[in-house]
């Protein structure tokens, strides 16, 4: 497929998004993108702006509109993470993110397989190809812990990789290669560790209500329970920034507002989908760089 | 010293003792967790290839190479001679040490040749080197099959995949790094 024909594609893709979420009720917003705080991640370097950030997510911003009454919206945005490059990754890329009010985590994965059944009908598309594979998108998809894909696929189990410090290492080379080949996988339920801004299970609080997407191998999105205890989330905010100190960066100021607004913030649930991904996935594109209209360096 | 970051295919960094040159470099990091990138290298001294996976915070020491520029004389089998157009002293490098590199060699061009203390070790080439097409097929004019490249085999032997019109004798810019077609050369 050339370049004309896959922005078209892209094109079509995002439409059919929009026409999703207006379907369902969403208010499409857009948000600043450069700001004067973000929530401090260990592992996402932002971009300064003349004294600010360019958005990592539109987190910040969305939480507080939902926090401010609004109880379903969407954002298509740009977001920006510095020396993120490669066959899946640009330092500049495009970002849907949906909050909805009243709804938990499992809401949310249900809501996820809707989407792709309603953008599998608008593209006329039941399968997608990825390499050498093709997966089905119907529902239901594949429901998997991390604990379960660590035991199915992982040399080690999942504890112990906690233990030793090496959960990404295990995950990138055994794990994430592995998951969403037959169907979907939604992998959820993270160790408490990896919780970041999601709450912990009532019933169990080793483990944070948060999956991820996954499609032959590929990690399309990330969603919560949204965490809407402003302690405990500055709380892990501050272990965060410690972190970010230990691999000598300075992380930014902490973010007041978001953190104040949070007492306002209704049981919720939030989810983050690389919509460059989605395009890769719906036009079987093995690049990220086939689906822009520029990469950085061709500016 | 470099970072993780800094990673990139051609870059060359010294990993116990021993410089080596990355020849393959993929990039990896789930949303939250950390940057993994994965090279496969060259080690510069033995020509064997090695694996290996960093993460960020990682931090290398550059390789210590002396650069000279010298002039590529002539292949011989696996031996590629140089000569430094100043004192006229020749060395030799054999193919394992040049890799891909000796697919955009021809005779009297002029490339940087990297010594690690005193030996040749391999050479940088020009980004771009223009290179005669030595075997092509005819493009059928009116071929609208679809296909719009075709491969031709180069004056070094090297074969890539060019636009349907470029023919036999014609001269071709090459790009090194990647090895691909930029556009043909009056």
């Amino acid at each position: 497929m050339g370049k004309s024909s896959l922005l078209w594609r892209r094109a079509a893709v995002i439409q059919a998004v929009r026409r999703f979420f207006q379907e369902h009720a969403y208010l499409e917003v857009d948000t600043p993108v450069r700001l004067p705080c973000l929530i401090p991640e260990a592992y996402i370097e932002p971009e300064e702006a003349s004294g600010w950030y360019l958005q990592t997510s539109p987190e910040i911003c969305m939480k507080r509109l939902l926090s401010a009454g609004i109880p379903r919206l969407f954002q298509i945005c740009k977001c920006f993470r510095r020396h993120e490059r490669g066959a899946r990754h640009l330092p500049e890329f495009t970002m849907l993110e949906w909050y909805r009010s009243e709804a938990d985590y499992t809401d949310l994965m249900t809501e996820c397989e809707a989407l792709f059944a309603f953008l599998a009908e608008a593209q006329d598309q039941r399968e997608v190809v990825v390499g050498e594979g093709r997966v089905g998108l119907a529902a239901p998809w594949e429901r998997l812990t991390v604990a379960e894909a660590f035991s199915r696929f992982a040399p080690i189990p999942l504890a112990e990789a906690m233990a030793q410090g090496l959960f990404d290492e295990i995950f990138i080379q055994h794990v994430e290669p592995r998951l969403g080949w037959e169907r979907p996988c939604l992998l959820h339920d993270y160790p408490a560790a990896m919780g970041a801004l999601a709450r912990l299970r009532a019933d169990n609080l080793e483990v944070a209500e948060r999956f991820e997407l996954y499609v032959g191998g590929l990690e399309l999105a990330n969603g919560f329970s949204e965490l809407t205890d402003a302690d405990e989330q500055r709380a892990r905010l501050l272990a965060d920034q410690a972190t970010i100190r230990t691999q000598g960066r300075e992380p930014g100021p902490m973010p007041e507002r978001f953190l104040t607004d949070l007492a306002n913030l209704p049981r919720s649930a939030g989810i983050a989908l690389g919509l460059d991904r989605l395009v890769m996935l719906f036009t079987g594109a093995q690049s990220i760089d086939r689906v822009v209209a520029f990469t950085p360096d061709s500016l | 010293m470099y970072n993780a970051s800094d990673l990139r295919k051609g870059l060359k960094i010294m990993i116990d003792g021993d410089p080596y040159i990355i020849n393959e470099f993929e990039f990896n990091k789930p949303g939250k967790g950390q940057a993994h990138y994965r090279c496969k290298m060259r080690n510069l001294t033995t020509g064997n290839s090695a694996e290996r996976t960093y993460r960020s915070g990682d931090k290398f020491e550059p390789a210590p190479l002396e650069e000279r520029t010298m002039q590529f004389l002539y292949s011989q089998g696996s031996e590629f001679h140089f000569m430094d157009t100043k004192d006229f002293e020749q060395i030799v490098l054999d193919a394992g040490h040049l890799g891909d590199n000796a697919h955009f060699l021809v005779d009297n061009m002029e490339v940087e040749v990297l010594f690690f203390k005193g030996q040749p070790m391999d050479v940088t080439l020009p980004i771009f080197v223009n290179l005669t097409v030595t075997q092509a097929d005819p493009w059928a004019k009116g071929d609208t099959s679809g296909t719009d490249t075709k491969p031709v085999t180069v004056e070094t032997g090297y074969i890539l995949q060019v636009p349907p019109f470029v023919s036999e004798g014609d001269r071709i810019q090459i790009d090194t790094r990647t090895g691909t077609y930029v556009t043909r050369v009056k």
